[in-house]
């Protein structure tokens, strides 16, 4: 049995509560959501907060939903609610196929999309998820809320907009009629973070590639994404050729690091192979095919 | 006898003798109501901790225990220099803070001079809590000087390497063994060479040679290392809950290790979470929990967590091999040659029978008919966890198959001949056996051409071949792999096995109670192989008495008699032989009483199962029921019983037991990714006669999943800093369900004939035997690209490398 070090424990009873506990602790409180990144760390006493401010009662950070062209997800929302959500179902593929191979169904039926955003660990799935559909996050504090895009969310490894005092309560994704979305991973086994994966959006109109957004994870990929490779498909048909030309770039601009998933290479060339899988079937998919 | 005779049934359903049944133990298993030692607690009970290196060589400068002794709760705080200063009666160095291994080196309990390996035990909290004693650990102030460490075993002969065995005042990195001998050698090693000049000579031969690496895993069972240890001042008895698979040759070894009369010491192995060789040796945790029971006079208990076991206890393989094997053109085996470096971490740890160093690797000629085979080990220290021989490998046998069955595979695709044919053209015929091996086995019995031939009939081999074919022509890489392994099992012969000076014999006790009923106490102990189960079943088949009415005891050196222990598939071989001998005693005890009884003499009896009667006269005799009470009855009995029918047996086995099998496994490769998928996965084993085909089943399912995880995703492997990377269950990657296909099995029975029910052990088979299969079908698949053979583990990049004809080594960190 693996033993954290003494911590104290309080429930918020409220987003506003919340808020205030963190203030009145300071940078030795952690937010608890569903625990998964938190509490492995603390077992090895990689992390030790003084307190844990529990938010899993908070129903208002809760629930999937549509509003307006924008579905909208609480932050506690967790990872078994999206695979399993018919409303992202509808409007993205992508939500679904992430899931499937997002660490194994325990941990998927207690981690949320907040605790998974906030962790920002660079082999994050949902981040490329996140990124791939240039979607935003609402961060709340003592003096209000602001949105922050995904594509500029993170600060760097396990660092991200999130500062002190603050929480983030919803993530948004804009509603694209006629997209079609994919997403590739791969890992050494299930269950495990994945070697690199790659997720994408397509929008084909007109025989040419009208909006597209890549995501990538584990690879070294700035924010989470590949402009470049989206700016060179626009106005493009979504041919073998330009698809592979495209997740050439986006494999490019990757500058993976060598670990026991794999050298750098290796995983350089999976950001190309998995961005062209994951292009090929969600472009494909907008096609109606 | 090619199967076993149908078994009647008992009141409650069972089989009165072999047949499937469910486990016995599962009652209490299913329930939550096992008993582990984690669940042991004593009154007044504390708890501990142990301070780890954080490096994998360095010199201890100093140690500042004051903080963590101020802490409220802590009890003590032990380091090497305390035990240092306590001397020890006993023959085996003269103070606690050095232990003898299996091996017969030393290891140090606490480091004393310098560290030499990351997480070697440093220091050892006693508190009134786990957290406290882990609290206390982050007070404790190690001041280290780190040294260069030795990562790389091929560079642990270098000239210039460091020495990291100075306290044995070594001048370079190699082992010595217990008769002198720095390299262990096998075979013949004149006629090997002069095959291998003569078949380089000849146009009509080939000579294939490969660099295979079976590189360090880590048998990882579910409940980690434990033990609780309770000192009793009064009586000096010393109660010892410990996590053993061999509880009498840990007693002895602690009698040993602290000088303390083995009469008053009891070792009790309770519910064991898995062992696979994990638990057979005796690990400083245990010892310190011994200690800190002496110190403070309170049961202590102390219990790893996953990190520490992984990091520090018996590792597996680490077996660096050099193979050429050669052949005539027309697929002839003439000779297979094998050097050896192997890496044994830095105190030769390693559990196996004291003539055999390298373990039992030298049967890697394996199931062909051949004249010439030679192998040379060469062991080394390095800054690595010790131990060794460890994880479901029969003594080194999973090397031997892995390396004989790689090289077979290599030799096929030199030959352009289909691995399956070269093999049938290689294997033992039946009418050889006892076959003697080249270096020296004496095979018992097989017929491994039909293994092969039903294996090959499940899968439907020819379709399989032609739906590769067709997959290759469309750029689909699918692969089929084969691997047929003999294993020697049921260590073993006294004159030739021990082990720390034990001989591998077998100590049982059968008692029956007035009524009939049975309770039969072994001195082997269960990791979840069922024995409770399968050992009463023996007694059943050789007494009629049904299961349901044999209890079985084990685990508690006080209520069992002396043995060796479960590790190396030796439970059924031994132990096993031993049950169905210490019956049939009881049966001819039977036999004198029930001859009494019927006033007839004992000569005039016949037997069937679970009765005596009079021979030409089936309605007069005596059930075993009606025996056992008459043998405790005012029946006046002749000579040769005293009354009652317990009776106790040894066994020395006259020879290992050779259980063999032939898998098939097909896998599905996506080369752009480098991702395996196991399709199916065929296990056709020949363990002799089956006692419980269902838990046999069982003990195959277990080893194929071992195997997938070896051959795909298991690995401890190290950075040159000598950090450990496969240190938690985020990075030693087990198999999960979704990784192992539906396992198709088959079997032939072929009886061993010097076993007294005819069994051979099973418990390691499929781990020895699927490694091999699973790698072959992944290099069949991926050999369009040019490949022979690539390392294990086989992850998406290490295949991906491979087809891009730039293999990697897999023991050191991935660049
Ligand atoms: C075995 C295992 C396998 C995994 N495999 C994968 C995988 O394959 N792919 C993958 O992407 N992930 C994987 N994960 C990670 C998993 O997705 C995350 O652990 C989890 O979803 C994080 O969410 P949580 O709710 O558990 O966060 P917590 O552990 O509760 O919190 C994580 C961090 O975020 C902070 N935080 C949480 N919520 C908020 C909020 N609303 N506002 C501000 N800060 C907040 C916390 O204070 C903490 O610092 C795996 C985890 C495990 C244990």
């Amino acid at each position: 049995m693996q033993t954290p070090a003494a911590v104290d424990y309080v429930r918020a009873t409220s987003v506003a509560n919340a808020i205030a506990l963190l203030n009145e602790h300071g940078e030795d409180a952690r937010l608890l959501a569903g625990g998964h990144s938190l509490l492995p760390m603390m077992k090895l006493r990689l992390a030790r907060p003084d307190i844990l401010i529990d938010i899993n009662d908070l129903d208002e950070l809760r629930g999937i939903r549509v509003e307006g062209d924008e579905l909208v997800l609480g932050a506690m929302v967790t990872h078994a609610e999206v695979l399993s959500s018919p409303i992202l179902a509808e409007h993205y593929a992508i939500f679904r196929e992430a899931e499937k191979v997002i660490a194994d169904p325990i941990v998927r039926n207690k981690g949320t999309v907040g605790g998974s955003m906030c962790q920002a660990d660079p082999s994050e799935d949902l981040s490329a998820v996140g990124a791939a559909l240039k979607g935003s996050v609402v961060i709340q504090n003592a003096t209000g809320t602001r949105t922050v895009p995904l594509r500029e969310f993170h600060e760097g490894p396990y660092e991200t907009k999130v500062a002190d005092g603050e929480i983030l309560t919803e993530v948004r994704f804009p509603i694209r009629p006629r997209a079609g979305s994919a997403y590739e991973k791969v890992e050494r086994r299930v269950g495990d973070w994945p070697v690199c994966s790659a997720g994408a959006y397509v929008v084909v109109s007109g025989g040419v590639v009208t909006d597209v957004g890549i995501g990538l994870t584990a690879v070294g990929a700035e924010h989470f994404c590949a402009p470049e490779a989206e700016a060179f498909l626009i106005g493009k048909a979504p041919s073998e050729e330009n698809l592979a030309a495209a997740a050439q770039l986006a494999a490019d601009s990757c500058s993976p690091n060598a670990d026991q998933r794999g050298p750098a290479d290796y995983k350089q060339h999976l950001a190309m192979e998995l961005t062209l899988r994951a292009l090929r079937r969600a472009a494909a998919s907008s096609q109606g095919a | 006898m090619t199967a076993v005779d149908e078994a009647p049934l008992s009141a409650a359903g069972n089989p009165i003798g072999f047949g499937s049944m469910k486990r016995v133990e599962d009652q209490r298993f299913v329930r939550g109501q096992g008993n582990y030692v984690d669940d042991v607690n004593l009154p007044g009970m504390l708890h501990s901790a142990i301070l780890r290196s954080p490096f994998a060589h360095a010199r201890i400068v100093s140690i500042d225990t004051s903080a963590a002794e101020a802490l409220p709760g802590v009890v003590a705080v032990i380091t090497g220099k305390i035990l240092e200063g306590i001397p020890r009666p006993s023959l085996l160095g003269d103070n606690f803070a050095w232990m003898p291994t299996l091996s017969y080196d030393t290891q140090a309990v606490l480091a004393t001079d310098k560290v030499r390996f990351q997480g070697q035990e440093v220091a050892f909290v006693i508190a009134e809590s786990r957290y406290i004693a882990k609290d206390a650990l982050e007070l404790i102030d190690v001041e280290y000087e780190p040294l260069e460490p030795v990562m790389d075993a091929k560079k642990a002969l270098d000239a210039d390497a460091p020495i990291i065995r100075d306290d044995k005042g070594q001048t370079d990195n190699r082992i010595t063994d217990v008769h002198g001998n720095q390299t262990w050698e096998s075979g013949n090693k004149e006629a090997t060479e002069a095959a291998f000049v003569a078949a380089a000579a000849d146009p009509n031969c080939v000579i294939v040679e490969e660099d295979i690496l079976y590189p360090r895993v880590h048998p990882a069972p579910m409940e980690t290392c434990g033990s609780v240890a309770y000192l009793d001042k009064v009586t000096g008895q010393l109660t010892l809950y410990t996590t053993s698979q061999a509880p009498h040759a840990h007693r002895t070894v602690y009698a040993m290790v602290a000088g303390l009369p083995e009469q008053k010491i009891r070792v009790i192995s309770p519910d064991i979470g898995g062992g696979f060789g994990n638990k057979v040796g005796v690990y400083p945790g245990y010892v310190l929990s011994v200690i800190g029971t002496i110190v403070t006079g309170k049961p202590v208990k102390w219990m790893e967590d996953r990190s520490e076991n992984l990091m520090s206890t018996s590792f597996a393989r680490d077996y660096h091999m050099k193979a050429k094997i050669a052949a005539t053109k027309d697929g002839k085996i003439l000779a297979v040659d094998v050097y050896v470096l192997a890496d044994h971490g830095a105190f030769n740890g390693v559990a196996q029978p004291t003539n055999f160093p390298a373990g039992f690797f030298n049967i890697f000629s394996g199931s062909y008919d051949y004249p010439n085979a030679h192998c040379l080990v060469e062991p080394v220290y390095t800054n690595k966890a010790p131990g060794g021989v460890a994880y479901a490998c029969s003594f080194r046998i999973t090397e031997a198959a892995y390396v004989i069955e790689r090289l077979v595979d290599c030799l096929a695709q030199e030959l352009e001949m289909d691995p399956a044919d070269l093999r049938l053209k290689n294997l033992i015929k039946p009418e050889q056996f006892p076959y003697t091996s080249p270096t020296g086995w004496e095979y018992d019995s097989g017929q491994y051409e039909k293994t092969m031939r039903v294996a090959m009939d499940i899968a439907g081999y020819d379709e399989l071949r032609r739906e590769q074919a067709e997959k290759r022509a469309k750029g689909e890489y699918m692969g089929i792999g084969i691997s047929f392994f003999t294993e020697g099992v049921g260590a073993g012969p006294r004159r030739t096995m021990d082990i720390l000076g034990l001989g591998m014999a077998d100590g049982i006790e059968l008692r029956v109670h007035p009524t009939g009923k049975a309770v039969l106490r072994l001195s082997v102990q269960s990791q979840g192989q069922g024995h409770e189960t399968t050992f009463a079943q023996i007694v059943s088949h050789e007494l009629g008495i049904p299961p349901e009415d044999i209890d079985v005891v084990h685990g508690d050196t006080d209520q069992t008699p002396f043995g060796l222990g479960t590790y190396g598939s030796r439970s059924t071989p031994v132990s096993g032989a031993a049950a169905s001998v210490v019956a049939k005693k009881v049966r001819d005890r039977a036999r004198i009483v029930a001859a009494a009884a019927l006033e007839c003499s004992p000569d005039d009896l016949e037997w069937e199962l679970g009765r005596w009667f009079v021979k030409g006269d089936k309605e007069r005799g005596k059930t075993i029921q009606e025996i056992a009470l008459l043998s405790h009855s005012s029946l006046e009995l002749p000579e040769g019983v005293e009354g009652h029918l317990d009776a106790t047996a040894v066994y020395n086995p006259p020879n290992l037991t050779y259980p063999y099998g032939c898998y098939i496994c097909v896998v599905d490769v996506d080369p752009g990714t480098g991702q395996v998928k196991v399709r199916r996965f065929i296990a056709v084993d020949d363990c002799g006669v089956r006692i419980n085909p269902m838990i046999v089943e069982g003990q195959v399912h277990g080893g194929l999943a071992d195997g997938v995880g070896m051959a795909l995703m298991e690995l401890i492997a190290f950075d040159e800093d000598g950090n450990n990377l496969g240190g938690s269950f985020m990075d030693y990657l087990l198999p999960t369900a979704v990784e192992c296909p539906d396992w198709e099995l088959g079997e032939t029975v072929t009886p061993s004939p010097h076993h007294p029910i005819g069994a051979k052990g099973v418990g390691e088979s499929a781990t020895v035997g699927s490694p091999a299969a699973v790698v072959n079908a992944v290099i069949d698949a991926i050999s369009p690209f040019g490949v022979r053979h690539a390392d294990m583990p086989l992850t998406p990049a290490n295949v991906w490398r491979a087809i891009q004809g730039r293999n990697v080594r897999t023991d050191m960190a991935v660049e």
